[in-house]
């Protein structure tokens, strides 16, 4: 059994028209696999249907772990395991905490939320990205439509479809799973 | 789809496509280095060597090579680290607050900015490592480590600690923050090349795909670090300035500190900022997407927090006469009439009065006017850190102790290596990676191509 997926690709050259061709391909009953563009086109994710990003609440997660890390670390080391006396202050001096318990919050959060970036949009080093089309990273928009997720719909109309919603050109491709 | 007011002027010129964009930014990457290039890695390089050999004499011998002796125990050394650091906000500064305040001009210049900042904080961590005498037992001292491993915890009421967790949070912060900005980038290279350069920078792009899911993310996770970095700049400088504001040293001991330094710190950045690039514009013909624009909108800003820097001054002096503290009046006299005098005009002359011939807009769109009062308004920031640390140290409450300071050979050395250092970084950056954020410019072209041909 040959695990390769047959894909209608949209090439579009203009954002504003992308956007629009996206509602409309949409509206026509066709499913939409993924749109790959040059650059971020905001609003794109809202005209495909996506949810927003949970990822400011790993984030979020991320740093409260890191604030409690910081304080248990700093009240533990000079007030638990080895209590010194500094300049005739409080073992435990909680405002001389807040920079160290600043920084590690942030450094947390960041980290974090970017690692769980990395995990949820599958990026690493050794990944081939499989490229649908060379000029996505150049200068042009490309909508890719799966025929398989397509049953109902023939191929004929979405090529018309894609060209009547201002696609530049409209090719098929084979992609090897 | 980008909505931009009508009263802007368009940030790319010259009638660019998207295309056009690719072309010119991997152009540097993908063509063989330039003879101007080539010049400035051996000059880069030749002070590196020249430099390494007073970094090498520092480790052997011990920082008895330096100039510090009993009463200035700091001078050379820390002047250079909050110089270097100082430079380094301009990079985070320049991609996380204008990105919250949504400045498209910023994404012509944060790539270079934000790459000057790493290695800017690189060069200034230098010195505080160097300063351990014994930099390889250094772990033990700065970091939280078991008692077993030789000493007891570290100081967490010690500003320098803080120091240590600020300056390294900063320096991978900001270090992820502008890999997450090249990974596209390094995705468009990846699909123009074959071979060998088809391997490393598709392992450096990690599999970037461009597909819309991916960017949504992207660009939540670009918010988010914006978010987190600005505190955090703020915070790195503000923690700097408390090495001095904590202790008892005459004109260390204000309040006013937080603030002033965190102003001087983007005054210094900004200006190196524009050193740099306007001389990479030249070289690597980026003069349609680094415009007059861009170059007179950060010099407003250096006049902005140039003049806060000089209103800081103004308070140090009126608090120090209105404290009626003698120790205090006597620093302040001292900096002005004392055998350091020259440094203290040095840097009035150039950071309270260069910057401020930039309300004339015929300066402040000059090219060459720009480049000049850059280099000064840096000199000038060299200056004032070293106003700070050694006028102050060298004649404090005890005159029986007061001494003067005069660096050495291989006090001049160690800072000529950071420069060494920090040109070869720069450049190897400029050769190798794309120099301008090509994905965020492409996002911009159409509302300014639109906007010329109106």
């Amino acid at each position: 059994m040959s695990d390769s997926r047959n894909f209608v690709l949209g090439v579009f050259d203009d954002e504003d028209v992308l956007l629009s061709a996206v509602r409309k391909v949409r509206g026509a009953g066709v499913k939409i696999d993924e749109v790959y563009s040059p650059f971020p086109v905001h609003g794109l994710d809202e005209e495909l249907g996506y949810k927003r990003s949970r990822l400011p609440i790993a984030a979020f997660m991320f740093g409260i772990l890191g604030t409690s890390l910081a304080l248990t670390m700093q009240f533990w080391m000079l007030g638990v395991d080895w209590p010194m006396i500094i300049g005739g202050k409080d073992f435990t001096p909680l405002p001389d905490f807040i920079p160290v318990t600043f920084e590690l919050t942030v450094l947390l959060a960041a980290f974090g939320m970017v690692g769980t970036f990395f995990v949820s949009t599958d990026l690493k080093p050794w990944k081939d990205p499989k490229m649908l089309d060379l000029r996505i990273t150049d200068d042009k928009h490309v909508m890719a439509i799966d025929l398989g997720q397509n049953k109902s719909v023939d191929a004929q109309t979405i090529n018309s479809v894609l060209k009547d919603s201002g696609a530049i050109e409209v090719n098929d491709k084979e992609v090897e799973d | 789809m980008q909505v931009t007011s009508s009263v802007r002027t368009p940030l790319i010129t010259g009638g660019k496509t998207v295309h056009d964009v690719t072309e010119d930014i991997c152009r540097q990457v993908e063509g063989k280095p330039s003879k101007s290039w080539l010049l400035g890695m051996g000059m880069a390089l030749t002070a590196f060597g020249i430099g390494f050999i007073a970094v090498a004499a520092t480790l052997w011998e011990g920082i008895g090579m330096w100039g510090l002796n009993k009463t200035v125990g700091w001078a050379w050394d820390i002047t250079n680290f909050v110089w270097w650091v100082g430079i380094g906000h301009a990079g985070t500064l320049i991609s996380a607050v204008l990105l919250l305040f949504r400045q498209k001009w910023r994404m012509a210049i944060n790539r270079a900015a934000e790459a000057m900042t790493i290695f800017a904080v690189i060069c200034a961590a230098m010195f505080p490592v160097l300063h351990m005498g014994r930099p390889w037992l250094g772990a033990y001292w700065a970091l939280p480590l078991p008692n077993t491993f030789g000493s007891l915890w570290v100081n967490f009421n010690s500003p320098l600690l803080w120091d240590v967790f600020a300056i390294s949070t900063y320096f991978s912060v900001s270090l992820v923050f502008w890999y997450i900005g090249l990974v596209p980038d390094f995705a468009t290279i990846r699909d123009r090349a074959t071979g060998v350069r088809k391997k490393i920078y598709g392992a450096l792009s990690l599999g970037w795909n461009g597909a819309a899911k991916a960017w949504s993310r992207y660009e939540s996770v670009s918010l988010i670090l914006a978010g987190l970095a600005t505190p955090l700049v703020l915070s790195v400088h503000t923690i700097v300035s408390f090495d001095f504001a904590t202790s008892v040293i005459p004109g260390w001991h204000t309040t006013i500190f937080p603030p002033y330094f965190v102003a001087g710190a983007i005054f210094s950045g900004f200006a190196m900022v524009l050193t740099l690039m306007l001389v990479t514009r030249k070289l690597f013909k980026l003069e349609d997407y680094i415009t007059i624009e861009h170059i007179g909108l950060m010099n407003i800003v250096i006049t902005i927090t140039g003049s806060i820097v000089g209103i800081a001054y103004i308070t140090e002096f009126f608090v120090a006469w209105y404290s009626g503290v003698p120790a205090e009046q006597y620093a302040f006299f001292n900096r002005m009439q004392g055998p350091y005098w020259w440094a203290y005009w040095s840097m009035m002359t150039c950071n309270v009065i260069s910057p401020q011939l930039f309300w004339f807009k015929k300066i402040r769109t000059n090219i060459a006017a720009t480049f000049i009062i850059s280099i000064i308004v840096n000199i000038g920031m060299w200056f004032e850190r070293f106003v700070i640390i050694v006028t102050s140290l060298h004649r404090d409450y005890l005159p029986s102790s007061w001494a003067m300071f005069y660096p050495t050979v291989y006090d001049m050395g160690v800072y000529l290596f950071t420069f060494g250092l920090f040109f070869t970084a720069f450049l190897l950056f400029a050769k190798f990676f794309p120099v301008v954020n090509m994905a965020e410019i492409k996002s911009i072209v159409k509302s300014s191509s639109e906007k010329q041909t109106a």
